[in-house]
């Protein structure tokens, strides 16, 4: 580990803590590497990581021999594994692509072609009575859908938590807090000058999602630039869940997947995201007409949703650039690897991202040293169809702290709340405290316990 | 897992489950009352000022004195109270109860329900913009103060100017935050004359009235927010915003049950009794009229026991009339009427859609006037308005529903 005043170059510095900077870092940790995992904010996943429709996807609509289209579909299948592992909630609801009018039905044979290119074959056509069947409370211009069995949610925010929990324990050494402020060659390598000082390194890997244009830019090039396009979301009560049963899509454009209606393993369900480009990459705010668009569409798409509860509103940024596919560039006579322009579909991508991660950085030279496995983990779950705490009577009898429920809406109980305090890769704040056990999270906004939940944060912390 | 049963489950441990509990104790119903929270008493815990528990034990207490105080009647009644154990489900007939105890069943002859109220936080609203820390309710907010000693902010915008909005005011005093202004939708205040002169007078905050609040601005905390009028925007700084009032019952039990919700109030559908179309399911106090205070919902449950004891003794559950609100109501209720049984404080309780002071009202069944005349009280929404109930007697069971509204005599 390296400290402050220890001069001599790591090994590898991969600078982003999102999903794919810490699946990176938990790639390298098989091996006897030193790696320092850096991000300015104050917690892993933090960037658009934490912000997204929360989608593990099968890469249907990817374009064709890209490796967006590679990586996802490689990725779909390390993650779905990792997730039945580790415990990270996944339910596999399947997805339609609903088509309301005469040209998008007309297109669905076509996505069903597209989907086949890309690799994967189990669409099929839906015909009006039988959508109507699937899906009783869709709007009245529903004619026709594809149906794509593979698209399932998944818990967005338990995929970093897990790949640098791995990657910590493992010897990775992580640094938040911290923003790259200039890059340097020195040595074959690169000395970086961060916020807290000096970093040396042998090989430097670039995961910083939306500010992986600007950080490419350090290193002297001008290739893409990030474009950071807002997605704002509406997620309704779980009173909504029964509502819909799958994720329902709309026909796709050029600017991304359009609005959708989701369940999500937390029980509730997403309405969203908007795609709008903003200039400053910290505009994470929702706006009045974004919203007032979500509601429009929403009715639309499930008109018996706009009138539930909302329970959550947030919007998200990823990094768009000028191409459609992945930014993915290795420079070994820099030894350098820079993992930029991963748009949306990075959580699905993560593991198989890392895999070609190291795969690239080997074949440029680096020499990583024998493979060895992980400790496995278990994550706490929180996935409605999972058996949380609060009902596991062989958990609470064991001990009693996890049948006091602190947070009455997501039932969130004061021993997981103590665990997420004690784990290694600790909240710092509310919102990492949410991320990691769904306290504070439900429909009364901290009404009955975001006083009780913010003493105890302030204890443990 | 433990598997048991009682007369009377009473869900919901504050002045209406309590006060329910303790005359169903003392006519010797077994009563088991379960309440989530670590502490009796529901909301009055935390309400930092005086005023409680003037009209159902005709004297003025504090909100945490009158919740133990309800507590031990109930406690001496004979009642089981049980704090800290949740109800999380509700499967064919048995609830299902988790505790640091363990996870039990419970059957009961007659459950009542009288879970509450919250007021609806910044995401329900819809209020967009950035998403710092320092937006909270009420209800937090006097948990912060009152209960967790927790530090509130310095300067504070509350939105909404009803009772409830002043008690978050002397709240803000009290953590050491100074309110810099009140933001109401309406053309003006919705509480007492008393209160709305002391605020603005006195302590020198502005009331804004015609204002919404339309933006939240701040990265970590928050820095301002941007309010609009008919005619104008501006940002007001501040690092607190206290959403008051918007109250939505807590009726997610009493749905998952399959009781019907009252679409306007969006509690449970009730007769004047206290009881839901489900037989053997009550329910009584904010979780049936949100926003009230603590001593009418405490009214509310005393009403109710006297239909659960009829039905412990075995009389089958009638069959319910609607009463249906009409023109200038957001709402009435009770929403369904037992001729048999008046209301809590033997008045029905409405709410009116727009400010129309202390304007007649109307009820008919059929061609049949049966009342007419002023409400006590003004029809603004947010506050109760309420009118005598004496003609339920008067309600022909085979006559059809009920329509109240707005107007007056032809």
């Amino acid at each position: 580990m390296t400290g402050p005043g220890d001069s001599s170059p790591v090994d590898v510095v991969v600078v982003g803590a999102g999903v794919v900077g810490t699946a990176v870092a938990r790639e390298l940790a098989h091996h006897p590497l030193r790696v320092v995992l850096v991000d300015a904010e104050r917690d892993v996943g933090a960037g658009t990581s934490k912000a997204n429709t929360a989608i593990l996807h099968t890469g249907y609509d990817t374009v064709p021999g890209s490796l967006e289209s590679r990586l996802v579909r490689r990725g779909y299948e390390l993650l779905s594994a990792y997730a039945a592992e580790t415990g990270i909630a996944v339910e596999p609801v399947g997805a339609l692509l609903v088509a309301w009018d005469p040209e998008q039905e007309a297109a669905l044979p076509a996505l069903a072609a597209k989907a086949a290119a890309n690799g994967y074959v189990e669409c099929a056509p839906v015909a009006g009575a039988e959508l109507r069947r699937l899906e009783p409370g869709l709007g009245e211009g529903a004619r026709a859908a594809l149906a794509i069995p593979g698209e399932h949610v998944i818990d967005p925010w338990s995929p970093s938590l897990a790949f640098a929990t791995q990657a910590v324990a493992a010897g990775v050494e992580l640094r938040l807090s911290e923003r790259v402020v200039s890059v340097s060659p020195e040595r074959g390598g690169h000395v970086l000058t961060t916020t807290r000082g000096r970093l040396a390194t042998r090989w430097l890997v670039n995961a910083a999602g939306l500010g992986s244009g600007a950080l490419d830019g350090l290193l002297g090039f001008d290739r893409f630039h990030v474009t950071p396009r807002r997605g704002e979301l509406i997620v309704f009560d779980k009173l909504a869940r029964e509502r819909v049963g799958r994720i329902l899509l709309p026909a796709p454009t050029s600017r991304g997947k359009g609005v959708l209606v989701s369940p999500t393993v937390f029980g509730n369900v997403l309405l969203g995201p908007t795609a709008d480009d903003v200039d400053d990459p910290r505009a994470t705010g929702t706006t009045a007409d974004g919203l007032a668009r979500l509601l429009d569409h929403g009715a639309r798409i499930l008109p018996g949703l706009v009138g539930e509860e909302v329970t959550a509103t947030y919007a998200g940024l990823r990094a768009a650039t000028e191409d459609a596919d992945y930014r993915v560039f290795v420079e070994p006579s820099l030894h350098y690897l820079c993992l930029g322009g991963i748009r949306s579909t990075g959580l699905t991508a993560s593991l198989a991202l890392a895999e070609h991660a190291l795969e690239l950085l080997v074949g440029a030279g680096l020499d990583p040293g024998p493979r060895r496995p992980l400790s496995a983990i278990s994550l706490p779950p929180l996935g409605e169809r999972q058996l949380r705490p609060y009902r596991d009577a062989a958990r609470i009898a064991e001990d009693p702290a996890y049948g006091e429920i602190v947070c009455h809406c997501e039932r969130v109980t004061r021993g997981e709340i103590r665990d997420a305090l004690a784990s290694r890769v600790p909240p710092v704040d509310l919102d990492g405290l949410r991320r990691r056990t769904r306290a504070v999270l439900g429909r009364c906004g901290g009404f009955f316990c975001g006083a009780r939940v913010r003493r105890l944060l302030e204890e443990g912390a | 897992m433990r598997e048991r049963r009682v007369d009377v489950l009473v869900v919901g441990g504050g002045p209406a489950g309590l006060s329910a509990a303790a005359e169903l104790a003392r006519a010797g119903a077994s009563v088991e009352v379960v309440e989530r929270e670590r502490e009796l008493g529901g909301v009055p815990r935390h309400c930092d000022h005086q005023g409680f528990g003037l009209r159902d034990l005709r004297r003025p207490l504090s909100g945490p004195g009158y919740a133990r105080r309800l507590a031990a009647r109930a406690d001496t009644a004979g009642a089981t109270l049980r704090a800290g154990v949740s109800v999380t489900g509700w499967e064919s007939g048995a609830l299902e109860l988790t505790s640091s105890g363990g996870l039990e069943r419970v059957t009961a002859a007659a459950v009542v329900l009288a879970t509450g109220a919250r007021e609806r936080p910044r995401a329900a609203r819809l209020i967009p913009g950035d998403r710092p820390d320092g937006v909270l309710t009420t209800g937090e907010l006097q948990q912060v103060v009152a209960l967790e000693d927790l530090r509130v902010g310095s300067r504070a915008v509350i939105v909404g100017a009803e009772h409830v909005s002043y008690s978050a005011l002397a709240t803000l005093r009290h953590g050491g935050a100074r309110p810099v202004a009140m933001l109401t939708e309406a053309p003006r205040h919705g509480s007492y004359a008393g209160f709305a002169w002391g605020a603005r007078v006195v302590l020198r905050v502005p009331l804004l009235t015609s204002t919404r609040l339309v933006e939240i601005v701040g990265r970590e905390r928050v820095e301002a927010v941007e309010v609009a009028t008919p005619s104008d925007r501006r940002r007001i700084p501040c690092d607190t915003v206290v959403l008051t009032a918007a109250w939505i019952p807590d009726h997610e039990l009493a749905r998952s049950r399959g009781v019907p919700l009252d679409q306007a109030s969006l509690g449970p559908l009730v007769d004047t009794a206290g009881r839901t179309p489900v037989a053997g399911v009550f329910a009584a106090g904010n979780l049936v009229h949100p926003g009230e205070t603590g001593d009418v919902a405490a009214l509310g449950g005393r009403a109710v026991s006297r239909a659960v004891l009829v039905h412990l003794a075995g009389a089958p559950w009638p069959v319910p009339i609607p009463l249906v609100a009409g023109t200038g109501l957001a709402w009435a209720a009770p929403g369904l009427i037992d001729p048999t049984a008046l209301p809590a404080r033997g008045r029905v309780v409405l709410r009116g859609t727009a400010r129309v002071a202390r304007d007649a009202v109307v009820v008919r069944q059929g061609e049949r006037l049966l009342w007419h005349g002023r409400p006590s009280g003004s029809l603004v929404p947010g506050r109760s308005a309420s009118i005598p109930a004496g003609w339920i007697r008067e309600v022909d069971p085979e006559g059809g529903p009920v329509r109240i509204g707005v107007g007056s005599p032809p």
